[in-house]
C-alpha cells in the first residue's frame, strides 16, 4: 500500500520535472532576446560598417574634416568619390548636445532640488506629473515647435539687433532639446536627492544651518556622483536624440563651434542617407551604419560609465 | 558619600532658573496626537534624561526644544516652550539662530562625508564664527579636544569622517555640536548604537561637559540614565508620568507607571 | 537677555536671504519648463483648431449627361470618371460672370479643391438619379481659399508672394457675400489618407499604421518582456549569464532610437527580407525598442510582491512555476500591464525608426492588416511638417493633438491601474 504510494509520487514527481524544466528553458529563451538584440545591432552595424571601411578608409572617416556623402552620377564627374570625414557631424552633434546641456542642467538640477528639498507635498503631487508629461511628449512634437516657432524668433531676435542666424541654428534646435532633457534631468536627480540619508539634512538644520546651505554643503555634494550620472545619461540620450534635429537643425555639415550658424548631427545624417531614393551597397547608404556604429560606441560609452557611477552612488547609502 | 551628592545637586536644582521651560505642549503627526499636555523644566548645566518605552513620544518631545520637528511636514506643535525667557515657537523667532544655541547629536552618529576637520568647521563656517583660517583651526581643534576626540585623530584631520569608528563618529558629532558653542545639547540615544566601551567614554563625556552646557538627553535604558542624569522625566503613551531629581524617580517614584517601568513591568 | 532667536544681525539676514533667492531659482526653473510646454501646446492648439473644420462652396452644377455618362451604361466606375471639372467651372461661372479666358478660367477653377471631381464622382454613383438635374453642391475649397476663410492669409503682404492672388480673393469675396461660403466639420481628416493637397489628406491611414504597428510590438513585447522578468526575478539565479543580461537590458534601454532602426533596416528587411514599409516590421523595431522598459518596469513589481506570498504557495506544495503562474503573475499582472502601456505610450510616439525601415511613405489607402504599406502617426507628422504648403502647418498641428490626446488616454489608462494596484495592496 505504502509502496505503490510512493510510486505515484515518483512518478508524478517526475512527469512534474520535466514540465518545470520545459518552462524554464521557454522563459531563459525569452531572456535571451535581449541578448541577441544587442548582438543583432552590434552585428549588424559593425558587418555593414565593415564593408565602408572596405572602400573608405578607416583614418579618413574618423580623421577626416570634411563631409560630402554626394556621390557622383558618372564615375569621371569632380568629386565622384564623396568625402566622408566624421569630424564635422561630430562637432555638430556636441555642438548641439552642448547647447541643450547648458539649458538642461541648471533647469534639470534646480527643478529637482526645489522638489525634494522645498516643495510641499501637495505641490509637488501636481508639478512632477506635468513634468512627466514634458517628458512623454515625442520628440517629432518638439521638432515641429523647434522649427516652427522657436528657429523663426531666434532669427527675429537676431535680425532685430543686426545679426545673421542660420533658420536652422543650432541654438534652436539645442534650446528645444533642453527643454526636453529638462524632466530626465530632474526625475533621475530626484531619485538620487532622495536617496541622500535624512540623517545629514537633520545634522544640518540641526546645527542651524539654513535649509539652502544644508542643500549646498551637505546635500549637493553628497548627491554628486549621483547627478553626474544622471548628466551623462543625458548627454547620451541628447547626441542620440534624432527627430529634434532632423527638423530644427540644418543638413550641411559645417565645422563651426558657432551656435548661430546651421549644422548638422550624426542622427540628421543617418537619417538623410536612408531615407529617399537610395541604391543600395553605395558607399551613402554603408555610411549610415558606420555613423550609427561610432553614436552607438558613444552614446554606450557614456552609459556605461553613467550607470556604473550611479551604481557606486547607490551602495554607498544602501 | 554619593548620596550626599545627589541630594546636594537636587538642592540645586531648586535653586536654579531653568534655562528651558515647556508648558501644555501637544505634538500631533497629521491627526495623530504623538504628545499630550506635557509641561516640563530644564535646569541649566544639569544633564536631564527623558526615559520611557519606545514610541512614547521621547524622542518627538527633545525634537521640539529645537524645532526640529518643522522639518516633519505633517507634524504641528502646539503649546508654549520658552528658552532663556523667549517663546521659541512664536513666530518672529528665527528656527536658525535657535538652532545654534541649542544644538542636536542624534541617534545614529551622522557625520557629513567630508573630511574630520571640516565636519567640525562646518557650523562655525556657516555661522561665521571664525575671524580666520587660525581660528577656525583652533576652535576645531577646542571642540575635538573637548568632546574627547583629539588625541586619537590629531594626525589625520583631513580624513573623512566616515572613516572613524562608529563610537569616534558619535563624539565628533558631539564636536561638531559644541564648535558652534550651543547653550544647550540634545541627544536622542546617542548611544544606542554603540558598544558598552564606546558608550562609557560618551558618558564620562557627558559628565564633564555639562559644567559648560546643558544637556537632555532621551535614552532607552534606565540605567544609563540612572548614571548621568540629575534630572529624569519618565513618559509613556504620549504623556509626561513623572519628572524630579533621577535619585528620586529610580529610588522612590509617584506613579505606579513609574514603578512599573523601572522594576521591568512595561516597556 | 538679548533677542538672540531674532533675525537681527545682518548676517542672519543674508543668510535668509540667500535661502529665499535660492528657493526662487528651483521656482523659476519649473516655471521655464512648465511655461515652455503650456507656450508649445497654445502653438499647436492655436494652429491645429482649425484643421478640424473646413471650408465649402456652394455651386450649382448642371449634371448634364453628356459629360457624366454620354454613353448612358450607368456603370458605377464610369460615373465616379465623368468629366465633372466643366460642369463645376461653369457652375462657378455663373456666380461670378466675366471669365471667360483660359488663364482666368484655371485661376477659377482652383478655388475649389483639386479633389472636388472625385467628391462629386462618388456622389452621383452613389445616386445616378441626379444625373440629368442641376443641383446646388457644396464643394470643398482649396487649402488657399480655405486659409483665406480662416484668415490664415496676410491680405496686406505683396501679391507676388502670396498664393491667393487680389483677384482670387475678390472672387472669394464675392461667394461670401452670395452666402456660398461655409465651414464645416472636417470629416476629411479623420477618413482618408495622405494627400498632396492639404484639404483633401487625413490621418487615418497613419492612425491605422500605428494601431497596426503597436499590436505587433505589444504582441511580442508584452509576452517576452514579462516572461524575461519573470525568469530574471523568479528563477535565474545570480550567475555571470544572468548578470550579462542584466547589463544588456539596462544598455538597451540606453541605446538611440535610431540605431534599433537600423538593427531592422539590416536584419528584418535586408536578411529576412520582411515586406518594407509594413507595420510587421516597424512593430517588430518598436518591440526590441519597448522591451527593456518593459523588462525593467515588470521586474520591479516582481520584486515588491511580498516573500510571503511565495512561500504560502510553495508550503502548500505548489511547485515553482504553479508558484509563480498562479500566484505571483497574476499579483503582478496590474503592475506589467502598466509598465506595458507606459512603453507602447512611448512607441506611439517613436519616429526615428520607422523613418529607417521605409514607414516613411506617401500612403493614400488605409492599410487593412500588418502587411500592408503603411506610415505612423508621427511619421505622418514629421511628413506633413516638411510639406511646403502652408496648408499643411494646421494639419500637422491637428495630427500632434490627435497624437497628443492618444498619447494623454494611454497615460491615464496606465495611472488608473497603477490606482487600482495601490488600492488593491
Amino acid at each position: 500500500m505504502s509502496g505503490s504510494r510512493d510510486f505515484t509520487l515518483r512518478r508524478s514527481n517526475r512527469r512534474n520535472q520535466i514540465k518545470e524544466y520545459a518552462i524554464q528553458a521557454v522563459l531563459m529563451a525569452c531572456s535571451f532576446v535581449a541578448i541577441f538584440t544587442t548582438i543583432g545591432i552590434v552585428a549588424s552595424l559593425a558587418f555593414e560598417a565593415y564593408r565602408f571601411f572596405g572602400r573608405i578608409p578607416l583614418a579618413d572617416f574618423l580623421f577626416g574634416l570634411e563631409w560630402s556623402p554626394q556621390t557622383a552620377m558618372r564615375a569621371d564627374q569632380v568629386g565622384a568619390s564623396g568625402k566622408f570625414g566624421v569630424l564635422p557631424l561630430l562637432s555638430g552633434t556636441l555642438l548641439i548636445s552642448f547647447i541643450a546641456m547648458c539649458v538642461a542642467t541648471p533647469l534639470g538640477i534646480l527643478s529637482a532640488v526645489y522638489l525634494a528639498e522645498f516643495a510641499r507635498s501637495k505641490t509637488r503631487n501636481i508639478i512632477k506629473p506635468m513634468l512627466e508629461l514634458l517628458a512623454g511628449i515625442p520628440t517629432v512634437v518638439y521638432g515641429f515647435f523647434a522649427a516652427l516657432v522657436v528657429a523663426p524668433i531666434i532669427r527675429g531676435m537676431g535680425s532685430g539687433v543686426g545679426f545673421q542666424i542660420s533658420s536652422e541654428s543650432a541654438l534652436a534646435a539645442g534650446l528645444v532639446m533642453g527643454i526636453m532633457l529638462v524632466p530626465f534631468i530632474s526625475s533621475l536627480s530626484d531619485d538620487v536627492l532622495n536617496a541622500v540619508p535624512q540623517a545629514l539634512r537633520d545634522a544640518s538644520s540641526g546645527m542651524g544651518a539654513t535649509e539652502t546651505e544644508t542643500i549646498i554643503k551637505v546635500v549637493l555634494p553628497a548627491a554628486t556622483p549621483g547627478i553626474i550620472g544622471s548628466l551623462l545619461l543625458a548627454i547620451s540620450r541628447a547626441i542620440g536624440e534624432t527627430m529634434i534635429v532632423v527638423m530644427a537643425a540644418g543638413l550641411a555639415a559645417n565645422l563651426t563651434a558657432n551656435p548661430f550658424e546651421a549644422v548638422t548631427t550624426m542622427t540628421v545624417q543617418i537619417v538623410t542617407l536612408l531615407t529617399g531614393d537610395q541604391e543600395f551597397d553605395s558607399a551613402k547608404t554603408l555610411a549610415a551604419f558606420a555613423i550609427a556604429l561610432f553614436l552607438l560606441v558613444l552614446t554606450l560609452g557614456l552609459n556605461i560609465v553613467a550607470l556604473r557611477i550611479v551604481d557606486k552612488y547607490k551602495q554607498k547609502y544602501a | 558619600m554619593e548620596k550626599k551628592m545627589t541630594e546636594e545637586t537636587s538642592a540645586q536644582t531648586d535653586a536654579l532658573a531653568p534655562i528651558m521651560t515647556a508648558r501644555g505642549v501637544d505634538v500631533f503627526y497629521g491627526k495623530k496626537q504623538a504628545i499630550k499636555n506635557v509641561s516640563l523644566d530644564i535646569p541649566e548645566n544639569q544633564i536631564t534624561a527623558l526615559i520611557g518605552p519606545s514610541g512614547c513620544g521621547k524622542s518627538t518631545f527633545l525634537r521640539c526644544f529645537n524645532r526640529m520637528n518643522d522639518t516633519i511636514e505633517s507634524c504641528r506643535v502646539t503649546g508654549d516652550i520658552q528658552f532663556a525667557g523667549q517663546d521659541i515657537y512664536a513666530p518672529k523667532v528665527d528656527v536658525v539662530a535657535l538652532r545654534s544655541r541649542i544644538g542636536m547629536v542624534f541617534q545614529k552618529a551622522n557625520p557629513f562625508p567630508k573630511s574630520i576637520f571640516d565636519n567640525v568647521a562646518y557650523g562655525p563656517r556657516i555661522h561665521g564664527l571664525s575671524e580666520s583660517k587660525d581660528h577656525l583651526a583652533e576652535i576645531v581643534v577646542t571642540s575635538l579636544r573637548r568632546a574627547g576626540l583629539y588625541d586619537e585623530v590629531s594626525d589625520r584631520l583631513d580624513e573623512p569622517g566616515t572613516s572613524l569608528s562608529g563610537g569616534q563618529q558619535q563624539r565628533l558629532c558631539i564636536a561638531r555640536a559644541i564648535a558652534v558653542d550651543p547653550q544647550i545639547i540634545l541627544m536622542d540615544e546617542p548611544c544606542s548604537a554603540l558598544d558598552p566601551i564606546a558608550t562609557a567614554i560618551i558618558e564620562n563625556l557627558m559628565e564633564s561637559m555639562k559644567e559648560k552646557y546643558t544637556i537632555v538627553i532621551v535614552t532607552h535604558s534606565m540605567q544609563q540614565a540612572a548614571r548621568v542624569s540629575q534630572r529624569t522625566a519618565f513618559f509613556h503613551l504620549g504623556e509626561l508620568v513623572e519628572s524630579g531629581s533621577t535619585e528620586a524617580i529610580f529610588t522612590n517614584p509617584e506613579q505606579e507607571r513609574t514603578q512599573n517601568y523601572i522594576s521591568g513591568r512595561i516597556g | 537677555m538679548p533677542d538672540y532667536l531674532l533675525t537681527t544681525s545682518p548676517q542672519m539676514a543674508k543668510r535668509h536671504a540667500r535661502h529665499s533667492r535660492f528657493q526662487w531659482y528651483g521656482r523659476i526653473a519649473i516655471a521655464i519648463s512648465i511655461s515652455f510646454m503650456l507656450l508649445m501646446f497654445t502653438a499647436i492648439f492655436v494652429r491645429g483648431t482649425g484643421a478640424f473644420q473646413k471650408t465649402m462652396i456652394a455651386v450649382d452644377v448642371d449634371f448634364a449627361e453628356t459629360m457624366i455618362d454620354p454613353k448612358g451604361t450607368r456603370v458605377e466606375m464610369d460615373l465616379k470618371q465623368g468629366n465633372y471639372k466643366p460642369l463645376i467651372l461653369a457652375g462657378l461661372q455663373e456666380i461670378i460672370p466675366g471669365v471667360t479666358e483660359r488663364k482666368e478660367r484655371n485661376a477659377l477653377y482652383k478655388l475649389v479643391s483639386g479633389g472636388a471631381v472625385f467628391d462629386l464622382g462618388e456622389r452621383v454613383a452613389a445616386n445616378p438619379g441626379m444625373i440629368g438635374t442641376t443641383q446646388r453642391v457644396w464643394i470643398a475649397a482649396s487649402s488657399e481659399v480655405d486659409l483665406y476663410v480662416k484668415g490664415k492669409v496676410d491680405v496686406e503682404s505683396e501679391e507676388a508672394v502670396r498664393r491667393l492672388k487680389d483677384q482670387d480673393i475678390d472672387w472669394v469675396k464675392l461667394l461670401q457675400e452670395n452666402g456660398r461660403v461655409k465651414r464645416k466639420f472636417n470629416q476629411v481628416f479623420f477618413t482618408k489618407g495622405d494627400s498632396r493637397s492639404p484639404e483633401m489628406a487625413g490621418i487615418l491611414s497613419a492612425a491605422l499604421g500605428s494601431f497596426f504597428s503597436l499590436l505587433v510590438c505589444f504582441l511580442i513585447a508584452f509576452p517576452l518582456g514579462i516572461l524575461t522578468a519573470v525568469y530574471l526575478e523568479e528563477y535565474a539565479k545570480k550567475s555571470r549569464m544572468t548578470n550579462l543580461i542584466e547589463v544588456n537590458i539596462n544598455n538597451l534601454a540606453a541605446v538611440p532610437s535610431i540605431v534599433f532602426g537600423l538593427l531592422g533596416l539590416a536584419v528584418f528587411l535586408n536578411f529576412f527580407n520582411l515586406p518594407r514599409s509594413t507595420p510587421l516590421v516597424g512593430g517588430m523595431v518598436l518591440a526590441l525598442m519597448t522591451l527593456p522598459t518593459i523588462i525593467i518596469a515588470s521586474r520591479s513589481i516582481l520584486r515588491s510582491i511580498p516573500q510571503s506570498t511565495r512561500d504560502a504557495a510553495m508550503g502548500l506544495g505548489a511547485s515553482k512555476t504553479q508558484t509563480t503562474f498562479h500566484h505571483v503573475v497574476p499579483l503582478a499582472m496590474p503592475g506589467m500591464l502598466t509598465g506595458t502601456i507606459l512603453g507602447m505610450a512611448r512607441a506611439l510616439g517613436e519616429t526615428a525608426p520607422l523613418l529607417m525601415i521605409g514607414m516613411v511613405a506617401f500612403i493614400v489607402d488605409v492599410p487593412k492588416g500588418v502587411t500592408d504599406v503603411a506610415t505612423s502617426l508621427p511619421v505622418q507628422i514629421f511628413l506633413w511638417a516638411d510639406s511646403p504648403e502652408k496648408g499643411f502647418v494646421e494639419l500637422t498641428s491637428a495630427a500632434i493633438m490627435v497624437l497628443l490626446i492618444f498619447l494623454i488616454f494611454m497615460n491615464l489608462f496606465a495611472v488608473y491601474l497603477r490606482r487600482r494596484l495601490e488600492r488593491r495592496r
